[in-house]
């Protein structure tokens, strides 16, 4: 074994922040962070130009968007309605939100590529039904500084004098609470069952398994 | 749950252990990568002290940021240098096989892995690309991951994963004139919605696709993420083991053919296999396919009106209300004379051989219309090299098309081909979304290579089924 086993992976089981919603159902990846962003080798300073088409006209002006809003700097919990982050598989997506400040998506679907980035990021996803969903993104605007909680174990969200039921992927709500979100750590130490799992394989070839180490 | 499918049988092969999430690990065959997606994973395995575990079993390419005019080094963009330089000091410490653009094997990832005949039936085959879906074409279990997931491969050659639910998809009679692989996926995307697939796994069957060639496989898999589907698979038969006997890998190990023979016939889904869910399609019904809208699900055949907003179920009303004023089109009309400034052949979806043969026989003895901009981006370096040893450069050429060097290109606008102002593109790629091809007020209409040839002499989306009545009349 490596020293993988010292990284220190939080576990989440609730989320508490202020929303901010996101209108719109299909909201693709290349509008969470368009392809020209992602001429990087980081992920770092990938904050600023989430959203950023919908954000910024053609001279950087600012343009009408809820990320835009001083009301909603600040806020840590997005609020999105169905398909949100289908498209490309492109984890720069979750990075730029995350860095922007979010720290847990609710929302009616989640593309499934997306909502696993998000995982390995340790937000969380969590789904609701349309209607919930809608009421809650009229309450966030109404109420913007106000806190919605989220607990992951629970699969329950709290704002203002309302609980919500919601759902979260077994897997993930596992993952979250549980602290083993960040796999690399747990799948290195099988690493003898993985090799035995190549040799039995008739396509690889014996040269393309090291020895072990 | 579905039983005795090939995705069961090859998910079962590859099954490391179940993990405390609740997810299965999963023992990857082949890793690709490329320069967008990979060196951020690289940086976290230097952080963590962790080498690649399995090189031997990954092989990158470079495709995105890739000039296709001018490929002299340095790149002109720094940014794109950067990440060329980034990957290529990667590569050479990991040890991993590198088509590199010197090498003449350089091209789209999806289209390198099936060439060199790296990717074959009953693999597990990932790449930090959600169009990794292609390569189930050929009945490898293949999907597109994330960056913290890449890191997860590089240094333990497995991903945690949950398995899913298979969709069966029967496309039965036969294509048309005119109507193509694309056409197919098209329609499947428009009836069972961009998120249909999401939690499935589609099984490609019928005779329409049996009758296909393995590009016309791979167009169909390609797209499946555009259903929601991660993963996209056709059973491997006579077709696909032609080719595979083609590609180098087994050229120059010609044993192994008859070695692995047996486990690609082990691995197809039994004749009683159980499916979550079954879809019919027939093949007959469809005609070329456009999208009149900003989501791949919003197609309409090329003589079909569009849609009207209020027509189509609910929750996707405020996003067809928005696409159409985007697209600047109006419901009732169809797309047939829609204005198009530029035409895009290329993408990992239609730039392979047969993808510009058809679109070269549209164009042969015609012009590209005065008002387009119009360019063939072959798929790879050895597309390429073929079709400019078979003449398809020179009718492309004398007809007014631009000839470039393989890569993605204008698929998404990452070097400098991209859309400019609300220019209207017809594209024979995968994604109409705002933006993608490089312009945030440019439109996009997806549709086959054959379209795409006949929007170009015409100026205007065409059904190209009257260009052919013209030519053979
Ligand atoms: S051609 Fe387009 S869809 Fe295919 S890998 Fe390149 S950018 Fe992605």
């Amino acid at each position: 074994m490596t020293d993988t086993d010292e990284v220190e992976i939080p576990e989440v089981d609730s989320v508490s922040g202020s929303g901010i919603p996101i209108h719109g159902n299909d909201i693709d990846t290349d509008q969470i962070i368009p392809a020209r962003f992602m001429k990087v080798v980081t992920f770092d300073g990938l904050g600023e130009f989430a959203f950023f088409d919908l954000r910024f006209d053609d001279d950087d002006n600012q343009k009408n968007h809820p990320m835009n809003e001083d009301r909603f700097q600040g806020s840590s919990v997005m609020v999105v309605n169905s398909n949100f982050g289908c498209g490309s598989s492109r984890e720069h997506a979750p990075q730029a939100l995350m860095r922007w400040g979010i720290d847990a998506i609710i929302g009616e679907s989640f593309a499934e590529i997306f909502a696993g980035n998000c995982l390995a990021l340790g937000i969380p996803t969590v789904t609701a039904d349309s209607e919930t969903i809608q009421e809650l993104q009229a309450w966030v605007d109404e109420n913007p500084d106000k806190e919605i909680d989220i607990d992951i174990e629970a699969e329950e969200v709290t704002y203002g004098d309302e609980t919500i039921d919601v759902t979260v992927d077994e897997a993930q709500r596992k993952a979250l609470v549980e602290g083993v979100w960040d796999t690399t750590a747990l799948m290195k130490s099988n690493a003898g069952e993985v090799r035995k799992k190549a040799q039995e394989l008739p396509y690889v070839d014996d040269a393309a398994i090291p020895e072990a180490e | 749950m579905s039983e005795g499918t090939l995705y069961d049988k090859v998910w079962d092969r590859h099954k490391v252990t179940t993990l405390p999430t609740g997810q299965d690990q999963l023992f990857i065959g082949l890793h690709l990568i490329h320069e967008v997606t990979s060196p951020q994973a690289f940086g976290m395995l230097r952080e963590r002290d962790l080498e690649v575990a399995f090189p031997k079993l990954t092989h990158a390419t470079v495709d995105h940021i890739v000039p296709t005019a001018d490929q002299s080094r340095p790149y002109k963009e720094d940014a794109a240098e950067e990440m060329m330089a980034e990957l290529e000091e990667n590569v050479r410490e990991a040890g991993i096989d590198f088509s590199d653009p010197t090498s003449g094997d350089q091209g789209i990832v999806h289209v390198i892995g099936p060439e060199q005949g790296l990717t074959q039936p009953g693999k597990t085959i990932v790449c930090g690309d959600s169009h990794t879906s292609t390569h189930g074409a050929f009945g490898a279990l293949a999907f597109g991951i994330g960056t913290s997931q890449i890191r997860d491969v590089l240094a333990t050659g497995t991903v945690a994963m949950e398995k899913q639910k298979v969709r069966k998809i029967e496309v039965n009679g036969e294509l048309g004139e005119g109507v193509e692989a694309k056409d197919i996926i098209l329609e499947i995307i428009r009836r069972l919605g961009t998120e249909g697939g999401v939690g499935y796994v589609y099984e490609y069957a019928g005779e329409a696709i049996e009758n296909l060639g393995m590009e016309g496989r791979m167009s169909i898999c390609n797209m499946s993420i555009e259903g929601g589907a991660r993963a996209g698979y056709v059973n491997p038969d006579e077709t696909t083991y032609e080719w595979l006997e083609e590609t180098d890998y087994f050229q120059d190990n010609p044993e192994k053919f008859d070695e692995l023979k047996p486990y690609w016939e082990s691995i197809r889904s039994d004749e009683d296999a159980e499916y979550d869910d079954v879809v019919t399609i027939d093949a007959n019904e469809l005609e070329p396919v456009v999208t009149w809208g900003t989501t791949p699900g919003q197609g309409v055949g090329v003589t079909e009106p569009i849609p009207s907003p209020a027509e189509l179920p609910e929750a996707k009303q405020d996003t067809a209300r928005r696409a159409q004023e985007h697209m600047r089109v109006e419901p009732g009309e169809t797309m047939e004379g829609y204005n198009i400034d530029v035409a895009f052949l290329g993408s990992c979806t239609n730039a392979r051989l047969p993808d510009l043969r058809r679109a070269a026989e549209i164009i042969e003895g015609r012009q590209v219309d005065d008002d387009v901009r119009a360019l063939v981006v072959p798929g790879s370096q050895r597309v390429q090299h073929t079709a400019e040893e078979e003449g398809l450069k020179d009718t492309f050429e004398e007809a007014g098309f631009e000839w470039r060097n393989a890569g993605c290109s204008m698929c998404l606008g990452m070097n400098e081909d991209q859309l400019e102002g609300d220019e209207a593109s017809a594209s024979s790629s995968n994604r109409n979304f705002v933006g993608r091809q490089g312009s945030k007020d440019g439109r996009t209409v997806l549709m086959n290579p054959q379209m795409v040839a006949a929007a170009a002499v015409t100026g205007e989306v065409t059904d190209v089924r009257e260009l052919k009545e013209v030519t053979t009349a």
